[in-house]
C-alpha cells in the first residue's frame, strides 16, 4: 500500500449559479469552466478520495461527518430557488467517514457520522461534487463545519483526517467550499449587474489571491480573523475553512498556487484556486501557534468532572525519539494492519490460533505520525510531562479495535483483557471511566496491573484476547 | 367582507426535540419523552386558543434563512421529509402542510410596497425549513389550517441589530395591514428561543432530563428579563433592549421573528400569557401568547 498523502487541494465558490446558470454571466461561466478544469486535474491525479469541507453545512454538537454511502435528493438554495433544483446522488467513502470519526475522537475531538435517508446535504458541498466529480467515480467524504470550532479545534480536526489517509494510503484532494468576501447584495439584481460588493472587499480578495497564488496557504491560515472581520458577514461560522486547508498541508507556505477563476456570485467573491503540494521554493513558514495535537477545548459542557487544563497538557509529539519501530512479522496465523502502530520489536499485531485471537500489547500510539493523544508521560530527557490517561486509553481502545476488526472479529467479541498502567494512583480513575464507556460494555474480564515503565512513554497498555467465533 | 384581525400572537420555539420527545407518526426517531415542561406548554397553548377560530397561521422561522431579501412559501402544497441537518438523529419529520397563497400574496405584495425586498419562492422541490415543520406541528399537530410561511432575512448579520428591527417593525406593519385587508382571521407566530448558546455535547440518551439546564446564569437571567416584560405588557421595552438582549444571549431574536411578532401585534401592552420555559440542549424556551382577541379594539 502506497503512502497516503494530498495529492493537491482546491478552494471553490459555494453559490449555486455555476451549476445552474453559467451561462447568464461571463463571471459565472469562468468560474464553471475553472470548475471544470480542476475536474479534469483531479482525474489526472488518480485521486483516490476527495473530502469536502463545507462552510454551508454548520453543526453545533462537534463536527458531522458525511456516512451515507449514496444520499441522493434533490437541493434547492434557500436564496436562488429560482434558479432551479440540483438532483445529487453521491459517492461516500463510507469506511473513512467512520475511520475519520473515530480518529477525531481518539484526538479528543466531538464528532459523529451521519447516515440517514434525505439528510440535507449543503448547497457548498453539492455544488463542489457537481462539479469536481461529476461522473462520481471518485469516492467523498464531507465534513461540516462547527459553529463554535476555534482555530485549534478545527487543525486537530484536519490532524485526524490526516492520520486516516496515512493509514489508509491514499491519494487525496482536500477542497474547501467557501467564498471569500462572502457579503451578497442584500436586493435583487440582474445577472449582468453582478460585481463584487465593494472595492475593500475586492482589494481584501486579491490580497488573499495573492498569497494564495504563491502557494501561501498559512499565511492567509494566519489572517483568518482579520479576513473575517474586514469582508465577512458576522455570523457564527468564521472563516474557518483556511485553517483546515492549511493544516491538511502541513500548514505551508510554499505550496505551488495557481487560482484559476476569480468572479462576482451576487456580490461574494468566488474563486476557483488550485494548490499543489509541489514546492514552490518560495514563501517562508510564519506560524506562531501552537501546533495542538490533542483538543482539550470545552466539550463538557454536560459533565460537572473535572478538565485538565489546556496549558497543563503537553501535545502529543511524534514519538521519533523512542525505540526504533519494526516492520510487523508475518508468521502463520499473524495479523497486521497499516491502521494501528508499528509495532517496537520483532512481533505481530496479533496472532490467529482457532477461533482465538491473541493481540501484542497494545498501547496509544497513532498509525502513521506516531503521536501519542494525551501526550507523552515525559519528554527526550526523561522529565515528567502531564498527560490525559482518559485520551491516551481512548486511542488504545480505537488501536484494539483496529486490529480486532483486520482479522474479522469485532470489540463484541473480546473476552479477556490485562492492562498495564505505569501510575496506579494517578491514573485509574481516569482509565476506569474510558474502560466503562468502551470496553465494559463488552464484558470481557479484566486484570489491572501497575508496572514500572513501559517501552514508550506511554502511560497504558492493553494485551487482548478474542473469541472470534465459529 | 369583514375587517380581517390577528386573534392571537405567540412565541412558539422549534429546538427538534420537542417534536422528538412526542413520538408522533410522522417523525422517524423514538424517544422516551423528555422536556415535558415545553411540551406541557405547548399543551396549554393549544388549549388556550382551542375555542378560538381562526382561518390560518403566519409563522417566520429563523431556519429559512435569506440574505437577499425576505422570501414567502409561494405553492398552496408542501410535502417531503424534513431531516434537521444538526439534529439527523432526532428529527426526521415526513411533513404535509397547505400555505394560504392569497394571504401570502397579499403579505408580499404590500412588504413590496413598502420599499422591502421580497420574493415568492415557487420551486416545488424546496424543502420546508425545519423551524417551521417543528413549530407548525406543536402548535397545530393536525397541519388542518393553511400557513404563511415567511423567511428569516439576515440583516443583523450584514448590519446590525438594529437595522434587522427596522426592516422586521416594517414587516410587521405590512403583515397586519394585510390580513386587515383580508379580511382574515389569523394567528401569528415567532419560532425562535430566547437565549442560544447551545451545548456542545449531546448525552448519551439525549432525553436524558438529568442533563438538561441552562448554559450559563447570564442567559437565565436575560430570558426571565424579557419574560418579565412580556406579561407585564411592556414590549416596547423588549423592543429597546433588543440589541443588547440579542448580543449577550446569543439570542435567537437574531433571526427578526421576535421583532415582526411584536410589531404585528402592534407592540402590545396588555399582559402576554406565559404557558411554559425550559432549557433545551442549554438553549433557553419561552411559550407565550399575547391574547389579542380579548384586548384589541373591535373585538368580541
Amino acid at each position: 500500500m502506497s503512502e497516503g498523502e494530498i495529492v493537491a487541494s482546491f478552494v471553490v465558490p459555494v453559490h449555486p449559479h455555476t451549476v445552474l446558470a453559467p451561462d447568464q454571466n461571463p463571471g459565472w461561466k469562468r468560474l464553471r469552466e475553472a470548475f471544470d478544469q480542476a475536474a479534469q486535474t483531479i482525474r489526472e491525479l488518480d485521486a483516490d478520495l476527495i473530502v469536502v469541507y463545507s462552510t454551508t453545512w454548520p453543526s453545533v454538537i462537534g463536527h458531522q461527518i458525511q456516512s451515507d454511502p449514496n444520499p441522493e435528493w434533490v437541493m434547492v438554495d434557500h436564496d436562488f430557488h429560482d434558479l432551479g433544483s440540483i438532483p445529487y446522488s453521491f459517492n461516500i467513502d463510507q469506511k473513512f467517514a467512520h475511520a475519520w470519526d473515530e480518529a477525531n475522537k481518539a484526538r479528543g475531538l466531538q464528532s459523529r457520522c451521519v447516515n440517514y435517508k434525505g439528510f440535507p446535504i449543503d448547497v457548498g458541498s453539492v455544488v463542489a461534487l457537481t462539479l469536481l466529480n461529476p461522473d462520481n467515480k471518485i469516492p467523498a467524504v464531507i465534513v461540516s463545519s462547527n459553529v463554535y470550532a476555534n482555530r485549534s479545534e478545527t487543525t486537530v480536526m484536519a490532524k485526524a483526517c490526516l492520520d486516516v489517509i496515512k493509514a489508509q494510503g491514499k491519494k487525496v484532494v482536500a477542497v474547501t467550499a467557501m467564498s471569500l468576501s462572502n457579503r451578497m447584495f442584500t436586493d435583487f439584481i440582474e445577472p449582468s449587474e453582478d460585481k463584487i460588493h465593494s472595492l475593500k472587499d475586492h482589494e481584501w480578495n486579491q490580497k488573499i489571491l495573492e498569497f494564495l497564488r504563491q502557494g501561501r496557504l498559512e499565511d492567509v491560515g494566519q489572517l483568518s480573523r482579520t479576513i473575517q472581520q474586514q469582508i465577512r458577514v458576522q455570523k457564527v461560522v468564521a472563516f474557518k475553512p483556511m485553517w483546515w486547508l492549511s493544516a491538511m498541508n502541513g500548514n505551508r507556505n510554499d505550496l505551488t498556487g495557481n487560482v484559476m477563476a476569480y468572479e462576482a456570485i451576487h456580490g461574494a467573491g468566488g474563486a476557483v484556486v488550485h494548490l499543489d503540494p509541489t514546492p514552490s521554493g518560495v514563501g517562508d513558514k510564519e506560524y506562531d501557534e501552537e501546533d495542538i495535537e490533542y483538543f482539550h477545548g470545552e466539550r463538557g459542557v454536560l459533565d460537572a468532572a473535572e478538565e485538565i487544563q489546556a496549558e497543563e497538557l503537553t501535545p502529543a509529539s511524534n514519538q521519533n525519539s523512542g525505540p526504533e519501530l519494526w516492520e510487523p512479522t508475518e508468521r502463520e496465523g499473524s495479523v497486521n494492519t497499516d491502521s494501528a502502530p508499528k509495532p517496537v520489536g520483532a512481533y505481530p499485531h496479533a496472532r490467529r490460533v482457532g477461533n482465538m485471537l491473541y493481540l501484542s500489547g497494545v498501547g496509544p500510539r497513532q498509525p502513521g505520525t506516531n503521536a501519542i493523544p494525551g501526550g507523552p508521560i515525559h519528554d527526550e530527557n526523561g522529565e515528567p510531562l502531564n498527560y490525559d490517561i482518559k485520551a491516551q486509553t481512548h486511542a488504545v481502545v480505537e488501536n484494539v479495535r483496529r486490529v480486532v476488526e483486520e482479522a474479522g472479529g469485532t470489540m463484541n467479541q473480546v473476552v479477556d483483557v490485562t492492562t498495564f498502567l505505569i501510575d496506579m494512583k494517578r491514573d485509574f480513575s481516569g482509565y476506569n471511566e474510558v474502560w466503562a464507556e468502551t470496553l465494559g460494555k463488552v464484558g470481557p474480564t479484566r486484570t489491572t496491573l501497575a508496572i514500572d515503565a513501559l517501552p514508550t512513554p506511554i502511560a497504558v497498555e492493553m494485551k487482548v484476547i478474542v473469541h472470534l467465533g465459529e | 367582507m369583514g375587517k380581517g384581525k390577528i386573534v392571537a400572537g405567540c412565541l412558539a420555539p422549534h429546538p427538534p426535540h420537542l417534536v422528538y420527545a412526542e413520538n408522533p407518526p410522522q417523525n422517524e426517531p423514538t424517544a422516551e419523552g423528555g422536556w415535558e415542561q415545553l411540551r406541557w406548554g405547548y399543551e396549554r397553548l393549544r388549549a388556550s386558543l382551542a375555542d378560538v377560530e381562526y382561518d390560518a397561521i403566519v409563522v417566520l422561522s429563523p431556519h429559512w434563512q435569506t440574505y437577499v431579501g425576505t422570501h414567502f412559501l409561494g405553492l398552496p402544497h408542501f410535502e417531503g421529509l424534513s431531516v434537521d441537518p444538526v439534529f439527523p438523529n432526532l428529527f426526521r419529520y415526513h411533513y404535509d402542510l397547505n400555505i394560504d397563497v392569497d394571504l401570502t400574496k397579499a403579505i408580499h405584495n404590500e412588504a413590496q410596497a413598502s420599499g422591502l425586498s421580497v420574493k415568492l419562492m415557487e420551486n416545488p422541490d424546496f424543502r420546508v425549513d425545519y423551524g417551521t415543520i417543528v413549530t407548525g406541528h406543536m402548535f397545530n399537530p393536525s397541519w388542518d389550517k393553511p400557513m404563511v410561511v415567511i423567511s428569516s432575512n439576515r440583516s443583523s448579520q450584514y448590519y446590525s441589530v438594529e437595522v434587522m428591527q427596522d426592516m422586521m417593525i416594517e414587516l410587521g406593519k405590512v403583515t397586519r395591514k394585510a390580513i386587515e385587508e383580508s379580511g382574515k382571521r389569523v394567528v401569528v407566530i415567532a419560532s425562535n428561543s430566547l437565549s442560544h448558546r447551545h451545548f456542545t455535547t449531546e448525552s448519551e440518551v439525549p432525553e436524558d432530563m438529568s442533563k438538561e439546564h441552562i448554559t450559563s446564569h447570564a442567559m437565565h437571567l436575560w430570558d426571565m428579563r424579557m419574560i418579565d416584560y412580556m406579561v407585564k405588557g411592556q414590549s416596547q421595552r423588549i423592543l429597546d433592549e433588543m440589541p443588547e438582549f440579542t448580543e449577550q444571549a446569543i439570542a435567537e431574536s437574531d433571526g427578526g421573528a421576535f421583532s415582526w411578532l411584536l410589531s404585528t401585534l402592534n407592540v402590545p401592552d396588555y399582559p402576554a400569557i406565559l404557558h411554559g420555559y425550559g432549557t433545551i440542549i442549554g438553549t433557553g424556551n419561552a411559550i407565550v401568547e399575547w391574547p389579542c382577541h380579548a384586548h384589541e379594539e373591535g373585538d368580541e
